[in-house]
């Protein structure tokens, strides 16, 4: 089927939902948003603690304060020009959510309150500073949720539980995506002056994961397909606290509420590692030290995971402030955290790398920045870089709605004053080939024990800790599983309702994927940030205080470079 | 352990009418019920098809009946069930597939609602203010993440399908609640008609089967007195 507008947005997470709200407020501009999820499914709905802006409610703070905090948390990776627009629209944007009506908590004066969270400091690094805009623990649920209802007031089109396959380019111009029907199967071509990608993160690639099933990395491995270079793909975050053996998110704010790490002797180890931030440095750093305890012995019976113990802040901050952290700790653990201590480890949690794209989200095509017209890209599947080597809490959330709502300005702009371009012939030549291939092989492997495989290893050889032994070994093993997947076949055959079929797709995705943070990983031969290598444990800004560029070129993989962009912070030593 | 789960299927593009298939797994007591579906599909048989994304309870894309009961597949616990789980989907809507039900319907009356803060008045360069208290009246609904759960555990609503349902009227609750919203009058319409909030016969089925813990009847019973007295 055929369907012409003059946007497409791709993904109904924050990121999309706030640029297709920009767009569904000029009059004139018709905007679809084709998601995989009902929008309310997405899993910005999962991020719990909060959204940082220096609002300055409580004590004194400065958006400067919160950009150095972004750039040195960045690991000084961070593009500044960046991070200094998104920690100065971080303020307008929080009141904006507000006035769209947001429940926020409140203070006592009724003013949207804020909370501690790791690595946000007054006066450039002096200690932590209350930052961070909270509604209860279930922030990201409701940011999604006032997005979607702000959209639905304004009339915007969903196709929902459409899979997307692939994007469509026409001589170097962007101009539409085409995306499977879940529901029945049939394939859509979605004709438009501009696509944006906001299809999000891609955690489903390692085995432990705070990530939703959905998290396949999708955009950004069609972007790649399509010699779209990713950049800063060995920078991915694991959270500290993931529940053991499970990956569910433990929030941050537990620990911005009080809560300590506590190693197999009773001991708050981050008094050796951070002195000054203890539990609220930022997330690399926790979890390094954490692999550190447990390779020291120190882990819980000498095990892999540690303690968080929240038993001290007591029932009712628990039940108050931190209610959904509660359930799930008593939900899935089966310990009650008032009076027990929380076993936590490690989890893989957030991309830092993507597509990148430059300040209103226009998608770049090589080392220069040359934008490619029509594209953009938002949120977790974009680099714009404003996290650098390794994000803070409580920015992602900043990142969405920030860079969501330029990229949907400037596409406002962009359609006003440029033509549809024609599509070539049989735009969806390569996914109805795809979706044909998977349906017809009868025999092959399953797709489940490809992608069981593929978690297993990323997870021991490309997570906190790297080298260049684990990775090659990684290198070689996902180049086997692709080899694999390519004679992989699904039991499904029918076009009605297929999730095998979409799962087959998805494992395509984390495939393509990881082979980029593997190459990564090898060609940036220091520690920085999220990627910290065994064989390089120093940071090596001579070499390496730049961005990777990972092409697909057809014969290969090609690694570039190019600059981080410096403006207020230079370079200095990371300490907490 | 060794799980016994029967699964309610039914693919109307090939199939007469509904049946029920079973199949044994080995799973853990701690695993969650979409842990044994994903076994299932992943290791048995490929074609078994249901919502699910976070796994965490908190998208909610795999509300279903689980021994009777709706719940979140992703919140459930193999132990709280035992080794003998059916598995149906959430009664009242069209089956799309096996555990994948037609939501259209829930997403039109959820709209019919206005469920978006109405507020025409210019805001002020920073927050509306509004006080801890005036927040905390409509706290508990906006806890609400869509998953259907309680509009398919509704008799009223199996009675009569135009009933607008719980998950439409918790979210109409979060804003008539809400301090900084004026559009009482423009949900009246909806809200306080005889498929509204007169429907609900106060079975508290729905407050049972929400797994975010909402307290569904009585967010609904708020509306009614405010329809009436305010």
């Amino acid at each position: 089927m055929y369907h012409k507008y003059d946007v497409v947005v791709v993904g109904g997470g924050g990121a999309g939902l706030m640029a297709a709200l920009q767009l569904a407020r000029v009059p004139g501009i018709r905007t679809a948003v084709v998601s995989k999820l009902y929008p309310s499914r997405s899993h910005t709905g999962a991020a719990q603690g909060g959204i940082g802006a220096a609002l300055g409610n409580h004590e004194e703070d400065h958006w400067e304060w919160h950009m150095f905090d972004t750039v040195k948390g960045g690991d000084y990776l961070t593009d500044q020009d960046a991070a200094e627009i998104m920690c100065h629209n971080a303020v307008e944007t929080v009141y904006e959510l507000e006035h769209l009506g947001l429940p926020f908590s409140r203070t006592p004066q009724g003013k949207i309150d804020q909370r501690r969270f790791g690595g946000h400091t007054r006066n450039f690094g002096e200690g932590p500073v209350r930052r961070s805009c909270f509604a209860a623990d279930r922030t990201g649920h409701m940011i999604l949720q006032t997005l979607y209802q702000q959209c639905i007031k304004h009339e915007v089109e969903f196709f929902s539980e459409f899979q997307v396959l692939d994007l469509i380019l026409n001589d170097g111009v962007c101009c539409g995506v085409v995306a499977l029907n879940v529901r029945d199967g049939e394939l859509h071509t979605f004709h438009a002056k501009a696509v944006m990608l906001a299809t999000g993160g891609y955690g489903r690639a390692w085995k432990i994961t705070s990530n939703a099933l959905a998290s396949t990395g999708d955009g950004v491995a069609i972007a790649y397909r399509q010699g779209i270079p990713l950049e800063d793909m060995e920078m991915y975050q694991f959270h500290p606290t993931g529940e053991y053996k499970l990956g569910i998110l433990i929030s941050e704010a537990c620990r911005g509420e009080g809560g300590m790490l506590l190693n197999d002797k009773g001991k708050r180890f981050m008094e050796r590692y951070a002195p000054t931030l203890l539990d609220l440095a930022p997330r690399d750093m926790i979890s390094r030290c954490i692999y550190q305890e447990i390779k020291e012995g120190r882990g819980i019976n000498g095990q892999d995971y540690v303690h968080l113990d929240l038993r001290h802040l007591g029932r009712e901050v628990i039940e108050s402030k931190l209610p959904d952290q509660a359930d799930f700790i008593r939900v899935y653990l089966g310990i009650d955290p008032v009076t027990e201590l929380v076993p936590t480890q490690p989890t893989a949690h957030y991309a830092m790398g993507g597509i990148p794209t430059d300040l209103d989200g226009r998608v770049t095509v090589d080392e220069r920045n040359t934008p490619l017209p029509g594209l953009y890209a938002a949120g977790e599947c974009a680099c714009v870089s404003v996290h650098g080597a390794n994000r803070l809490g409580t920015n992602s959330l900043v990142d969405i709605v920030v860079f969501g709502r330029r990229a949907g300005k400037d596409m406002a702009e962009f359609v006003a004053h440029n033509e549809l371009v024609p599509l070539p012939p049989k735009p969806d030549a390569y996914a109805s080939a795809q979706v044909k291939e998977l349906l017809g092989r009868t025999e092959g492997e399953s797709v489940a024990d490809i992608r069981t495989e593929l978690q297993a290893e990323m997870m021991d050889k490309v997570s906190v800790i790297r080298s260049e032994e684990t990775l090659c070994h990684a290198q070689a093993k996902v180049q086997e599983l692709k080899e694999r997947y390519s004679r992989a076949a699904i039991q499904d055959r029918q076009s009605w309702f297929n999730t095998e079929l979409t799962e087959a797709l998805e494992l395509g995705y984390l495939l393509d994927i990881s082979e980029t943070v593997i190459a990564g990983a090898l060609a940036r031969k220091e520690s920085r940030g999220g990627h910290y290598r065994e064989d390089y444990p120093d940071r090596d800004d001579k070499r390496f205080l730049r961005h990777t560029l990972i092409y697909n070129r057809g014969e290969g993989i090609q690694v570039a470079y190019k600059p981080v962009k410096i403006t207020r912070f230079e370079p200095m030593e990371r300490k907490y | 352990m060794e799980v016994t789960c029967r699964v309610r299927r039914y693919n109307p593009t090939t199939d007469e009418k509904p049946y029920y298939a079973t199949y044994t797994v080995e799973v853990e007591s701690t695993d969650r019920v979409l842990d044994v579906l994903n076994e299932i599909k992943w290791h048995h048989d490929g074609t078994l098809t249901y919502r699910r994304s976070c796994a965490h309870g908190v998208c909610g894309s795999d509300a279903m009946r689980i021994n009777g009961r709706n719940r979140l597949a992703c919140k459930t616990l193999v132990k709280e069930v035992g080794d003998r789980i059916t598995v149906e989907p959430m009664m009242g809507f069209e089956v799309v597939r096996d555990l994948v039900v037609d939501l259209d319907s829930f997403f039109e009356k959820y709209k019919s609602v206005k469920p978006y803060l109405i507020n025409d008045d210019p805001p002020p360069a920073g927050e509306r203010l509004q006080s801890p208290e005036e927040r905390e009246l409509y706290d508990d609904t906006t806890k609400c993440i869509l998953c259907g759960a309680c509009t398919t555990a509704c008799p009223s609503f199996w009675g009569n399908r135009e009933f607008v349902g719980p998950a439409a009227l918790v979210n109409a609750h979060r804003f008539i609640f809400d301090s900084r919203d004026k559009g009482l009058d423009q949900r009246v319409g909806a809200v306080g008609s005889r498929e509204g909030v007169w429907r609900c016969r106060t079975i508290f089925n729905c407050t049972d089967a929400c797994p975010r813990g909402i307290k569904v009847t009585k967010a609904m019973e708020d509306v009614k007195r405010k329809l009436l007295y305010d």
